[in-house]
């Protein structure tokens, strides 16, 4: 057999199976959206053959950012709010991995919403999750940013004073945003869809998860879980299409093209019902690390040519006698 | 024929308003004077305005040349021979103390007639002024001549100014228009020739009208040299080590480094990442590694101190790392732009909990290129992170090196995308030294979730007591696995005698020099300058041994043992000498300015001159 040959049959014998990306038992609390998402990127994986070795999940601090721990690929479990500069060097050097982010409404819009305005400009390609419960969870029960007006935590004992932050809004309106989707953990199959297509982009692809934390806010979603009237799903052909099942439970859908901004920002501002879909694609934005990255082979020859010639201009040569 | 005055030194100044080309000039005459063979250090004198008002005291901008008969290794102490374009920026030499009592002055003399007669009499006065004081002061028509060779003074005064050096210290006119050649290669060949008139004026002017020459002997160089300073070196070190990605913030001083690198890296295939804060460069940075790309982060004070909690994740989860301090001075936003040691013990000791990481400190400008190489490939091979210390002394000086011989051992290898063979663990450390093979990403069968927790050796997030212990004891040991490949430091001087000074980092030049001085006088002192801080290497402690006294110098405070409130109980040392006292239990005094200017030889000769007395009277008692 030649070598061609085998290397089409390796191909195509290379199947993967879920347990394939599963590592461990995760560690979330039972009913934690974490455990939605979770499966939704483990079948992600599975579906796209993605090579576990190939794939690098990178996290910040906070209950989602344990999520490369149960991954069966490479993970990176970083420190609070810098998931997303860590994984932009990640894919600075290499182009040639899958990189991911998993983080929270702490993690992405409080301690590191810096990184989080400036990760939508390089938009580099890199698929983030923003896990956002609307609560910090591991510190035990803080007010988060993304924590609606009057939220009662161990920080704001009689309820926050401040009006929540739309983490929809805020990306809309960075220069160079070029995707932006929402999903509910409660509804797997269009989040799956969601990741999927978010997966898809090529570019900075921001997806914001709404989860439920049935450990400090168990109440706090139940509402919308149980009246799908509150739940408002945004179709198009170039976008999400709605199986028959989940077009008829969540009647309240509408078409909205991705390709118009403007919409997308008036949509990104409706909170009751909680749109969910993808509100923006632009696949024209360039990537940073196209922009930047050289496709020179850098060889030893390569680089001293390089240096010599760096050398060359600051060097003194003897003086030659005339 | 005018005599003409053979000299073993010479510091010489040219300053003007920014912009009037001082600093050209300045740099030329450096070169110059490099390629006759004359050891050279060079010093750029910058305002602390980006546009400082003309004709200010503050507003000074050019360059500070030490021409020696032999290899200089420091600015050495004042000023002998000044060339200013107004009088204002002068004073303000004069009042920084910067020249020596009784240094000539070539002053442009065009002011004397000004039509604004309050600048007329500032002229004049200052310049009485400074006959009064001693200063041998020569008034230049140098705007008038420029006219008289029909171009432009505003434009050439510069290259007059240069020619005129050219005279005063027997340069040959030939590699001045060798140097203007080099130096507008890229412009119109009219620029050059009228660059070429102007400096052939002036020389000319200076031999006809000046009643002095000097002549600085000098060995042709039989090998090529390289003048860069210490940001264009540590730049070219990147280049050299092979590393891909820099990213950085901008801070001064550090960032005329990634400003050169910008420029050449990518010729290279390299990137340089201006990231959105310190930590997000940090962070980039340790995420290129991580991904098998080993990568720096070049930065200064401030940004080091941001950088911190990013610095303890490489630590803890062993990813390689490059960190360049181009120290300033401190705390908070300090000075700048000048020059202090002040960040030795944040180095080794910042970030929380046990980070045990490399300290290294470049004490020449070709140890700055030098420094990076070697950084890069510890990094790599005890997945740690290096700090190379130097400051803005080193950062802003030039002085020339033998032009480095390629290395392909310089360059980092490729990222190993070899399967990781069975059953081998991202953490398996080796009892001995605690280094692990690193998995990376794109390894098959080195899949592993890695994390700034407690971890085991499965990068496994420990709950177990033993195992954050054991992670401390291995990290920890890499230090030691590194401290036994290390040489012991050479002692500049015999290897016993009265007194020992220790200094690291970018004092190097101004001790051996001070220590050289009071040698030639008969004084048994010796010095040793340290690269290696964190760990320090073997032979240190042995060497203290046999001298009878021990001294570092720094530039980071000590307190004075003459204050009021200050005795041994709670003299607060110097940071080398804290580590040294520490690490050794010897007595080891310290000395130690913090001006933000480089410590002067003779300041250094002087605290030795009376320590050594105070040894001989130990000895006597």
């Amino acid at each position: 057999m030649t070598d061609h040959a085998e290397c089409l049959l390796r191909l195509h014998d290379e199947r993967f199976e879920l347990e394939d990306y599963q590592s461990g038992v995760p560690r979330w609390c039972s009913g934690c959206g974490d455990n939605a998402i979770l499966a939704a990127v483990q079948k992600l994986c599975r579906d796209e053959r993605l090579h576990p070795e190939k794939t690098v999940f990178v996290s910040g601090i906070g209950c989602s950012s344990r999520f490369p721990h149960y991954m069966k690929t490479y993970g990176f479990h970083g420190i609070h709010g810098r998931a997303l500069p860590i994984a932009e060097g990640v894919r600075m050097a290499r182009p040639d991995l899958h990189v991911f982010v998993n983080t929270g409404d702490g993690d992405c819009c409080s301690i590191g919403a810096a990184h989080w305005v400036h990760a939508v400009r390089y938009n580099m390609n890199l698929t983030m999750l923003l896990h956002d419960n609307e609560i910090y969870g591991l510190t035990k029960k803080q007010a988060s940013p993304t924590s609606p007006r009057g939220t009662r935590s161990n920080t704001t004992p009689r309820g926050t004073q401040l009006e929540a932050l739309n983490p929809l809004t805020v990306t809309l309106g960075i220069q160079n945003v070029s995707f932006v989707a929402q999903a509910v953990d409660w509804i797997p199959e269009v989040l799956y869809q969601i990741v999927r297509a978010a997966f898809h982009h090529k570019g900075f692809s921001f997806v914001r998860i709404l989860q439920r934390c049935p450990e400090w806010l168990p109440e706090h979603f139940e509402p919308y879980v149980k009246d799908p009237k509150r739940t408002l799903l945004l179709h198009h052909r170039d976008a999400l299409q709605l199986s028959e099942a989940v077009a008829r439970t969540y009647s309240n859908n509408r078409e909205h093209d991705p390709s118009k901004l403007a919409a997308a920002r008036e949509m990104a501002t409706q909170l009751d019902p909680i749109p969910v879909g993808i509100l923006y694609r632009n696949p024209a934005v360039p990537c940073y690390e196209d922009l930047r990255r050289s496709d020179k082979l850098r060889t030893a020859d390569f680089i001293r040519a390089g240096l010599e010639a760096e050398f060359d201009k600051f060097t003194i040569w003897p003086c030659t006698q005339n | 024929m005018k005599n003409v005055e053979t000299l073993r030194e010479h510091i010489v100044e040219v300053i003007s308003d920014s912009g009037e080309g001082a600093q050209r000039c300045g740099q030329s005459l450096g070169s110059i004077a490099a390629r006759m063979g004359n050891g050279i250090w060079t010093v750029e004198i910058i305002p602390a305005e980006i546009r400082p008002p003309a004709r200010s005291v503050a507003g000074a901008s050019g360059n500070r040349i030490r021409i020696g008969a032999g290899p200089v290794t420091n600015g050495g102490d004042r000023t002998d021979l000044v060339v200013a374009f107004n009088e204002q920026v002068l004073l303000g030499r004069v009042r920084a103390g910067e020249l020596k009592p009784g240094c000539t002055i070539l002053l442009e003399s065009m002011w004397r007639e000004h039509k604004d007669l309050n600048i007329k009499l500032a002229y004049s006065e200052a310049v009485e002024k400074l006959k009064g004081a001693g200063y041998r002061v020569y008034e230049i028509p140098m705007d008038a001549e420029c006219r008289k060779l029909g171009l432009s003074p505003e434009r050439g005064k510069n290259m007059f100014a240069l020619g005129m050096l050219c005279s005063i210290y027997s340069l040959e006119p030939r590699l001045g228009r060798e140097q203007i050649a080099l130096t507008f290669g890229k412009k119109d060949k009219k620029v050059i020739e009228s660059n070429v008139k102007l400096l052939e004026g002036g020389y000319a002017w200076a031999e006809a009208n000046l009643d002095f020459k000097y002549r600085i002997p000098a060995q042709a160089p039989t090998e090529p040299n390289i003048v860069v300073n210490g940001n264009t070196a540590l730049a070219l070190g990147v280049l050299a080590s092979g590393m891909e990605i820099c990213a950085m913030y901008p801070i001064t001083p550090a960032t005329s480094a990634s400003h050169y690198l910008s420029d050449v890296f990518e010729k290279v295939g390299g990137v340089v990442h201006q990231a959105e804060d310190e930590i997000a460069a940090c962070t980039f940075a340790i995420g290129a590694s991580y991904a098998g790309k080993c990568a720096v982060t070049i930065t200064s004070g401030p940004g080091y101190s941001l950088k911190q909690e990013a610095i303890g994740l490489a630590v803890m989860a062993e990813i390689p790392l490059v960190v360049v301090n181009v120290q300033r001075g401190g705390p908070s936003t300090g000075q700048p732009t000048k020059a202090e040691q002040g960040d030795l013990l944040t180095a080794m000791f910042g970030s929380h909990g046990d980070a045990p990481k490399v300290v290294m400190a470049a004490g020449t400008i070709e140890d700055c290129f030098y420094s990076v190489i070697t950084a890069r490939k510890i990094a790599e091979t005890f997945n740690m992170v290096v700090v190379v210390l130097t400051d803005a002394n080193l950062a802003t000086s030039q002085q020339p090196f033998p032009r480095p011989k390629f290395d392909p051992a310089w360059i980092a290898p490729p990222a190993d995308q070899s399967a990781v063979p069975e059953g081998m663990q991202p953490y398996d450390w080796e009892a001995a030294t605690g280094l692990a093979r690193r998995f990376i990403p794109g390894q098959p069968s080195g899949m592993h979730a890695l994390t700034g927790l407690a971890h085991d050796r499965a990068s496994h997030v420990a709950y177990d007591p033993q195992i954050n212990e054991e992670g401390i004891h291995f990290r920890s040991l890499k230090l030691a696995a590194l401290q036994r490949t290390l040489k012991a430091p050479a002692i500049h001087g015999d290897a016993q005698g009265d007194l020992l000074v220790i200094g690291w980092g970018s004092t190097r030049g101004a001790i051996e020099e001070a220590v050289d001085g009071l040698r030639a006088e008969g004084a048994a002192v010796s010095s040793m300058h340290l690269k290696f801080l964190q760990p320090l290497p073997p032979g240190i402690g042995e060497a203290m041994k046999r001298f009878k006294k021990v001294i570092t110098i720094e530039a980071n405070w000590c307190d004075r043992p003459g204050d009021e409130l200050i005795d041994e109980s709670n003299r607060r040392y110097s940071a080398l000498a804290m580590l040294l006292r520490a690490r050794y239990l010897v007595d080891v005094d310290c000395w130690s300015e913090v001006k933000g200017q480089p410590i002067k030889p003779s300041s250094i000769r002087e605290v030795l001159r009376s320590k050594l007395a105070t040894t001989e009277e130990a000895v006597h008692d």
